[in-house]
């Protein structure tokens, strides 16, 4: 900039108070805000504007700038989460680092919630702009660094969730690392006999995305490995992966995608589960439906909702009902001569078509009772065959009925290894035991870690059509990632004034990030060093510091308390 | 003027402070008493700023921020909890009641409970009569 007083740091701040049509003026006293604003000390220049925001707002401030010399300016206006980059960028185009701005929020905070007491709102937005000008008088400039993007991405799993990722990002053009802990793809979809509500073979579906995967020159699939640690941030990701026992491996990547996907609950201990001959999961049914094993028995009865919708994993896993209606009609088409009972609490069927299966199965015969939560089911043997009671929920009334098989229907719940992969990736895991996403909303694919993101049953019990679109989801996030090649890192993170920091490592303690440690550098002591690229800016370190070493920037401790000392002492300004 | 109490809020950018700028929207009114000062997160907190705050004269501190589960920073409100709490213990010694340091967690769409918050404050701080270092600093 030729205007030498522009970015100096004798603070020469602007004030411009925004009427906002009546919205502002027609409660708050304008014209004297202006003219108070005048009186603090730093404030060099101070006007009104109808619309701060206009174009002409805007060019005011602009020229402002260049006539003034100010290197510090304050809008009094609306809120800074709407408004706060029009601002910032009008600063730029003046030469004024972005920073040096600051918002008094006058009309959300102040004439909207004040609307009938103008003398009141006009004293607050006095000391609203008092507040603002005392800390943009110790403002900085501050600069968002640029972090390159690799065009390379990491998948964890490889059943129809992940491989579905992994095509569709290779299809862009991105180069994948594909990485399977089971020696052969295709997850838990490769179990099942058929898939509902179409009742077609899963190979349809597993085997071209297979062949997809296998041909593409981009993925690189890798099977039987683990990834055993992960460092670097959202561009940069190094990490370390372990295929067989022994052969460790280095990727780097841009972004991390996981797709581990889920697996049924083990029933041990329920309703006689590996006690009694002929009690078996619906996984094992499937097995037995696809090797032809099933043979004619007289009695099939179906327990739903075996360890889910209870303490320690109160959700519902969205796919079991359906499930279970599929076996049964299964059942009921290979062998019309057996009874199919199914025992449930809730029926979900609320996809698009389910419904109609739902029904189609009452129509094929198959038997529903519900059963009260408090009051579940009993399996005992009886003679050869099991004997099952239940108290029917609408009747009130015990049934008993004989069994050739229970077949209980359990939820989807997290895996070891996801739950390993949780640690090493720092992402969170909900009280379900699921990967959770950074918002229930939206940002249902993202987590709060920049560049990985998740899909599929790894986040929650779904079904096919739901796991593809989260693939989707996923691969178009990281996608745009890696597309533009480079993200701006967060300008609000923490600074360590290293003479002060005694490397206690208590920062490092409350970071979620992993964005602060403490660091041998060579010096006399272990100080604590900020990734500036990880930091996220919520200053949860800077109150933990015992020694005041850790700020954050753009919220300093100074900053704040200037804007303490002037919204209680009026008359220090 | 001088019996209204002066109230200090501390919210985080994400929820309270979208919160109150919703109460605005929506055109909910309440004390014009209360002075907000914007944080990236409740978890940036400081309980030295609280004490400042009480120190300089202030009858009530709110801390508000993201409702459980939902910190943009992971666990940023729970440290606030913590460090409210610690506070707390800390004005009992100063002989200050508790209850003049107060956490709410308000969601971004909650503008009403905003506006209700401070009404309430308001409200129980009236009854428990300005701030003793208030008269002493003479505010």
């Amino acid at each position: 900039m030729e205007n030498s007083k522009v970015n100096s740091t004798e603070p020469r701040i602007g004030v411009f108070v925004c009427h906002c049509g009546v919205n502002i003026g027609g409660v708050v006293d304008v014209p004297k805000v202006v003219e108070y604003a005048k009186t603090l000390p730093g404030v060099v220049y101070a006007e009104e504007n109808l619309y701060t925001c206009s174009e002409e707002g805007l060019s005011k401030i602009k020229g402002a700038i260049r006539e003034y010399g100010l290197n510090r300016v304050v809008v009094a206006s609306c809120t800074p989460r709407t408004h706060e980059p029009l601002f910032r960028s009008a600063c730029e185009d003046a030469g004024l680092n972005q920073y040096l701005f600051e918002m008094a929020n006058i009309r959300e905070q102040c004439s909207w919630v004040h609307s009938h007491e103008p003398e009141k709102a006009t004293e607050k937005a006095k000391d609203i702009v008092r507040m603002t000008v005392a800390k943009a008088r110790l403002l900085e400039p501050e600069e968002e660094a640029e972090i390159a993007v690799a065009d390379s991405a990491l998948i964890v799993g490889a059943g129809i969730t992940g491989m579905t990722t992994a095509v569709s990002l290779a299809r862009q053009g991105f180069r994948i690392y594909l990485v399977e802990k089971e020696p052969e793809v295709g997850g838990l979809v490769r179990r099942l006999n058929a898939l509902y509500p179409t009742m077609s073979d899963p190979a349809e579906i597993l085997n071209p995305l297979i062949e997809q995967v296998k041909s593409s020159r981009n993925i690189q699939l890798l099977t039987s490995t683990g990834v055993t640690s992960v460092r670097g941030y959202v561009g940069n990701f190094e990490v370390t992966a372990l295929r067989g026992k022994t052969e460790e491996l280095k990727l780097n990547v841009g972004t991390i995608v996981v797709a581990t996907g889920a697996e049924a609950f083990d029933p041990e201990g329920r309703y006689g589960y590996r006690r009694l001959a002929g009690v078996i999961t619906q996984l094992q049914l499937e097995r037995m439906l696809r090797d032809g094993e099933l043979g004619k028995p007289k009695s099939v009865v179906m327990i739903q909702c075996v360890g889910s919708r209870e303490e320690g994993r109160p959700y519902c896993s969205r796919i079991c009902c359906m499930n279970a209606i599929k076996n049964a009609l299964i059942i009921k088409e290979k062998s019309p001569e057996t009874d199919v009972c199914i025992l449930y609490r809730d029926i979900q069927a609320y996809g698009r078509n389910y419904e109609d299966y739902y029904k189609k199965a009452r129509e094929a015969g198959v038997i529903f009772i519900m059963y009260d939560k408090d009051k579940p089911p009993e399996v005992s043997r009886s003679g050869i065959r099991l004997k099952v009671s239940v108290v029917n929920a609408f009747m009130h009334q015990e049934v008993t009925l004989g069994a050739d098989m229970v077949v209980l229907s359990t939820p989807l719940v997290q895996h070891e290894s996801g739950r390993d992969l949780a640690r090493v990736l720092r992402v969170p895991l909900g009280s379900d035991g699921f990967f959770m996403e950074a918002h229930a909303k939206l940002r249902p694919v993202d987590f709060a870690t920049d560049g990985i993101f998740v899909c599929g049953t790894a986040q929650s019990p779904k079904n096919i059509p739901e796991s593809i679109a989260q693939a989707y989801g996923a691969a178009s996030k990281a996608g745009i990632l890696m597309a533009s090649g480079k993200v701006r890192a967060e300008a609000i993170t923490a600074m360590v004034n290293e003479e002060i920091c005694r490397g206690c490592g208590r920062c490092e303690e409350v970071c979620e990030f992993n964005a602060i440690g403490v660091e041998d550098t060579g010096g006399a002591k272990m100080t604590a060093k900020v990734m500036e690229a990880i930091c996220k800016g919520c200053g949860v370190c800077a109150v933990a510091c015992p020694t005041g070493a850790i700020t954050m920037r753009h919220f300093t401790t100074k900053q704040i308390n200037a804007m303490l000392e002037a919204a209680l002492t009026p008359g220090r300004g | 003027m001088t019996t209204e109490p002066k109230i200090v809020a501390f919210t985080c950018n994400w929820c309270s402070y979208a919160g109150a700028d919703l109460a605005g929207t929506s055109r909910i009114q309440y004390p014009a008493n209360v002075r907000i000062i914007r944080l990236m997160c409740s978890g940036r907190v400081d309980p030295t700023w609280i004490l400042k705050a009480f120190e300089l004269g202030a009858d009530g501190v709110l801390v508000s921020g993201c409702h459980p589960q939902d910190c943009h920073y992971i666990s940023g409100n729970e440290k606030a909890e913590e460090r409210v709490n610690s506070t707390k213990r800390l004005l009992r010694l100063l002989g200050l009641e508790t209850d003049r340091l107060r956490l709410e967690w308000i969601s971004a769409s909650e503008g009403a409970r905003f506006a209700e918050v401070i009404k309430d404050f308001t409200e129980k701080l009236s009854r428990m009569g300005p701030t003793p270092f208030r008269s002493k600093r003479g505010v």
